[in-house]
């Protein structure tokens, strides 16, 4: 054991690049002191948790009768709840934990850059987005694709239109992927296409901005009509094809947050997946009122990998899952 | 056997997929910014050697196969089916035509080899990298011409053909590397 051992003591990043992180994080907080966005610290450990059917959460149990804690899949809700207590614009940068979500581009903990800005809307949180990037990495500019748009440019399917059935996508998936697991619904086999397909035929684009996501994928986003279709207001930023930041449009109406919980919660049931209790304090934060914001996630390690070019996100991380 | 769920898949993890034991070469994680996770897997049949490459839900599970490789020492042919035997049990197995495959111009008696067993059968062969084998037949080399120049076809023991420096003569025991099928030096004196 001690020999298999004997290389695992050291970092999974080398000094130069522990060294580049220690300048982004600088550069990311003289950017938001610059305008006005304060710095905040939130809980990692709590008793509410996300239903996100994506996401599968860590939890920690309570010992004698105390609660089960859920590690922060991000830092939303504490921060929604500060922004209804009136905090202003804020940011956060922070440790997030994922579950399982190991590879090359995924560390199961990894750190999140979050922010919120009051009375914006995803479109200018966009332009917000695109001008930290502009100082991290070298950029030219920035492309703004809603997601219809790009499924019809790059798989000629229109992934909104009623018409294109569950079946028409499945079939266009074992066309272009081969292999596609049983069993899949809609959003599933949607979520196939964007990483098996759209993510490499956008890898050459530079910055992409997808907008616009079908309702049925707006998790904490408002939805609206665009040209006569319901669409979630929400982004996700990609930069050579790997996504590095979620935003969206905050739903901000309480009733309409519990029915989009409660539906996470039901698509997990439907997976197979357990379910998770609403958090009852976010819900009351929005019914005290969370003032209209737009907030996005950033993941800081991907931009460190970016950045450097590194093949693997252990590269930027002092100590990776396997090391930790 | 276990079941294996894809975030336990590791290079080496032998499984079973459409009835076949496979060993999983590469396994990737993949997720969409929001949503369905997937991996991504490489794998290699064992049974055709065939690399298969599939796409799985996170969470998915394989049911491991019972394969183990195992070191064993080759013992003799019925024509029908290479025998080795297992030198510490003197338990013996009976390796097909198809397990033995390539490996069979490389099969000395007494030399171990590594034998996967699948549900305790052979399954494939493999030789050591490098193995010693005597010369049965080449012609005389020139006399003089030592370190450089050319090369001569040599059979060997088992059967092999391999390209030996033209100063190596009948009778000489040399040392091959069998991943390549290439003449490495004369053999060590013991």
């Amino acid at each position: 054991m001690s020999d298999q051992l004997s290389g695992e003591w050291r970092p999974t990043a080398s000094p130069e690049s522990l060294a580049a992180r220690a300048d982004v994080l600088r550069t990311i907080r003289r950017f938001f002191r610059d305008r006005g966005v304060m710095e905040v610290e939130t809980p990692l450990l709590s008793q509410g948790t996300i239903p996100d059917a994506g996401i599968d959460v860590f939890r920690l149990p309570g010992v004698d009768d105390a609660p089960d804690r859920y590690l922060q899949t991000s830092p939303e809700s504490a921060m929604k709840r500060l922004l209804a207590a009136g905090s202003g614009d804020i940011f956060q940068i922070c440790k997030a934990f994922r579950q399982g979500e190991a590879g090359r581009h995924h560390n199961p903990e990894f750190t999140l850059l979050e922010w919120y800005r009051l009375d914006w809307d995803h479109v200018a949180l966009i332009r917000e987005v695109a001008e930290l990037l502009g100082t991290v990495l070298t950029s030219d500019g920035w492309q703004v694709w809603p997601y219809r748009a790009l499924f019809v440019e790059l798989l000629g399917v229109d992934p909104m239109d009623e018409q294109t059935s569950l079946k028409t996508l499945a079939d266009l998936a074992h066309s272009r992927v081969g292999s596609v697991p049983e069993g899949l619904d809609r959003d599933a086999v949607l979520d196939l296409l964007m990483s098996h397909c759209i993510e490499p035929g956008i890898s050459d684009w530079g910055m992409v901005f997808i907008t616009d996501f079908p309702p049925s994928q707006a998790a904490m986003a408002r939805c609206g009509p665009v040209d006569n279709v319901d669409v979630a207001a929400r982004f996700e930023c990609y930069v050579h094809g790997k996504e590095l930041a979620n935003g969206y449009w905050e739903q901000t109406d309480p009733d309409a947050l519990d029915k989009q919980l409660q539906a996470e919660n039901t698509r997990r049931q439907q997976r197979g997946l357990p379910q998770r209790p609403i958090d009852e304090r976010l819900l009351a934060a929005h019914r005290h009122g969370l003032p209209a914001c737009a907030g996005v996630a950033l993941g800081v390690d991907r931009l460190l990998a970016l950045k450097s070019g590194a093949e693997n996100l252990a590269e930027t991380i002092s100590f990776d899952w396997d090391r930790a | 056997m276990p079941n294996y769920s894809t975030n336990e898949f590791k290079p080496g993890l032998k499984v079973m997929l459409d009835g076949d034991p496979c060993s999983i070469l590469e396994n990737e994680f993949v997720k969409p910014g929001k949503g369905q996770a997937f991996n991504r897997v490489k794998l290699r049949n064992l049974k055709s050697g065939r690399v298969w490459e599939r796409t799985f839900k996170s969470g998915d599970t394989l049911e491991g196969a019972d394969v183990m490789d195992v070191d064993l020492e080759y013992s003799y042919t019925d024509g029908e089916f290479w025998h080795f035997m297992d030198p510490s049990t003197y338990e013996q197995y009976g390796a097909d035509r198809d397990a033995v495959g390539e490996a069979e111009k490389w099969l000395k008696e007494q030399e171990r080899y590594e034998i996967t067993l699948y549900n305790g059968t052979p399954l494939a062969v493999t030789p050591p990298n490098f193995i010693e084998l005597q010369i049965t037949e080449t012609d005389p080399g020139l006399k003089g011409d030592t370190a450089q120049g050319g090369s001569k076809p040599a059979t060997l023991s088992t059967g092999a053909v391999v390209r030996v420096p033209l100063f190596i003569t009948e009778g000489e025991v040399i040392r091959v590397d069998t991943r390549t099928g290439e003449y490495v030096s004369r053999a060590s004196k013991s």
